[in-house]
């Protein structure tokens, strides 16, 4: 994987990488990635992919209110919040 | 009292021989005085333990039946509990204090069991040997410059070392066999849906159970017997009528079938595991049952199957830790997207970070077909090799690892030769399959495991398999050299 590879992906995940390790992060991602290939090797042609070990289904349950409101309890171990509202830093200038 | 199981225990808390708050603040009192050796708790819940025990002996004064009712244990730091930081072994949330608890917890409370704490396990449950804990390596009672396996090391070594007589684990590829193997201990990892996931923080959902360590499979059955349930919280737990599988365990192993797959003793593993790996089977032979040369031909590629499709799903269930809702946030972001990036950055390891990684790579546009979806086929191959071997069997036997306990550090840093310890495990977690995994003798002084994987929902049947052989050996009741 090349420099600017690990750093596309670093930004698809929300990861920032500093450019001191990125050289390390492409040589170990490359290593996994070798192992994985050896995945091509398998003919898979007439095979259907699987989801679910079990190939069971979503169960679904009634559109009713089962929850009840523990906004506060939820806030409470929240890094920042104001009024019932979690704050993060501004979007729109 | 710490060198009993929880079986035994509950007999000697029906005898009045001792109660459970005394039997409570004697494993509280060993954590506190030797658990410096192994590192493995990470919270330590004296209060809540003993209010739990009071509440237990209460029970028991009643007539109480539950064989766990009173009884302490440890749970794996990935399970939330109400009140008490969750951690997952990672700093991401280390001021992470959740406010329920997940269901197995729940339920095990529900039977009676009193909470020790919480033990030490690999970050976000990603890693086979604790080194990625963000609270230090666990070490292994058996040898302490060696590693106890992982991710659920904590929980071996809690249990190898005497400090709980039973903990909480749970296996995505082989966290809880893997362990109980270099530990000396009784693991299994249940049916893919039999134990709820709620309240478990999740690492790849579609592999992800929870399950026990303990000293024999007679404590394990007592275990999962409380912990198993339907839970409508969890969309992916098979609504089947729970089972008691201490009922099961003297069953007789007259005309079992066992499967011995030819991949499963292949190269890279040391012969003499394989000899006591034998040396079981040719017991089971004289109980009367069956052995059956079984081939699994896609065994070599549930390693790379796994390691596309656990970071898949990994890096779609880490992306909720955003610095917004609760977990650990960068100090002045200038914007939300720095928010996001130096959070992630700060918050989780490298082990982390590289699978996280690894899945967006294989979940991004032009890649998606080629590797996840591939891996995805793979997956159904590696069942249908299950499928097809349990058509004549009843039973898999075969070796846990491939060695014993590796040192500190000695697969260095290199993620490949860390993921080809679960060679032997992966693929029952691809098949959703139940795997156990017991002692069956010492390699370099070291204990290592047989491992047995049984057909969808058969845990009663391989808690059976496994009590017998330790009724007629004592494997598993050897502790480590140096613990009185």
């Amino acid at each position: 994987m090349e420099r600017s590879d690990i750093l596309k992906l670093a930004e698809l995940a929300r990861i920032e990488i500093t450019d001191a390790t990125v050289d390390e992060v492409a040589a170990r991602l490359t290593d996994v990635l070798a192992l994985v290939d050896q995945l091509q090797a398998a003919d898979t042609d007439s095979i259907r992919p699987m989801a679910h070990p079990l190939d069971a289904v979503q169960t679904l349950r009634a559109d009713t209110i089962t929850e009840s409101n523990q906004r506060e309890a939820f806030q409470e171990i929240a890094p920042a919040t104001e009024n019932g509202l979690y704050l993060v830093p501004k979007v729109i200038e | 009292m710490h060198t009993k199981t929880i079986a035994e225990l509950a007999a000697g808390l029906r005898a009045k021989e001792y109660t459970s708050v005394e039997l409570t603040q004697h494993f509280l009192n060993r954590i506190k005085n030797l658990d410096s050796q192994y590192n493995s708790f990470v919270s330590i819940t004296e209060e809540i333990a003993l209010a739990q025990a009071k509440e237990a002996d209460e029970r028991l004064a009643k007539g109480d039946a539950n064989p766990l009712c009173g009884i302490p244990i440890a749970h794996k730091d990935i399970f939330c509990t109400n009140g008490v930081r969750t951690a997952c072994g990672s700093k991401m949330l280390d001021n992470f204090i959740p406010p329920y608890d997940a269901t197995v917890v729940e339920n095990l409370r529900a039977a009676g069991a009193v909470m020790l704490g919480k033990v030490n396990m690999d970050e976000f449950a990603m890693g086979s040997s604790n080194e990625t804990s963000f609270y230090g390596p666990v070490k292994n009672p058996w040898d302490t410059d060696c590693v106890p396996g992982g991710s659920s090391g904590g929980s071996a070594a809690a249990v190898a070392g005497l400090l709980a007589p039973g903990a909480t684990a749970t296996d995505t590829g082989g966290s809880i066999r893997q362990p109980a193997s270099h530990c000396g201990l009784t693991g299994i990892k249940p049916t893919y849906g039999r134990v709820s996931r709620w309240g478990m923080i999740a690492f790849a959902s579609s592999l992800d159970q929870a399950g026990v360590l303990t000293r024999s499979a007679e404590d394990a059955a007592i275990m999962l017997s409380a912990m198993a349930s339907y839970d409508d919280k969890d969309s992916t737990c098979i609504n089947q009528p729970t089972e008691d599988y201490t009922a099961t365990l003297g069953n007789s192993l007259d005309g079992l079938r066992i499967g011995v797959p030819k991949e499963y003793f292949g190269e890279g593993l040391r012969p003499e595991i394989a000899e006591h790996v034998r040396t079981a089977l040719k017991w089971y032979e004289g109980q009367g049952a069956t052995l059956v040369d079984i081939e699994l031909p896609h065994t070599h590629l549930s390693v790379p199957a796994y390691y596309v499709i656990a970071p898949a799903e990994c890096s779609a269930n880490l992306s909720r830790f955003d610095g917004v809702r609760y977990g650990h946030r960068c100090d002045d972001p200038k914007d939300l997207n720095d928010l996001y990036k130096r959070t992630r950055a700060e918050g989780f390891g490298d082990e982390v970070k590289r699978r996280i990684l690894v899945g967006t790579y294989a979940l991004s546009a032009g890649y998606y077909d080629a590797y996840y979806r591939k891996a995805m086929k793979v997956r159904r191959l590696i069942k249908q090799d299950f499928d097809q071997a349990f058509e004549k069997v009843d039973v898999i036997m075969g070796p846990t690892t491939t060695a014993p306990a590796f040192k500190f550090g000695a697969k260095g840093n290199d993620p490949v030769a860390m993921y080809l310890e679960d060679i032997y495990t992966i693929a029952t977690n691809l098949a959703g399959l139940p795997g156990l995994s017991i002692p069956c003798g010492l390699v370099d002084e070291k204990p290592v495991g047989l491992q047995v994987i049984g057909k969808a929902f058969d845990e009663g049947k391989l808690l059976n398999v496994a009590h017998q052989y330790q009724l007629a050996t004592d494997f598993h009741q050897l502790t480590a050299p140096g613990i009185k």
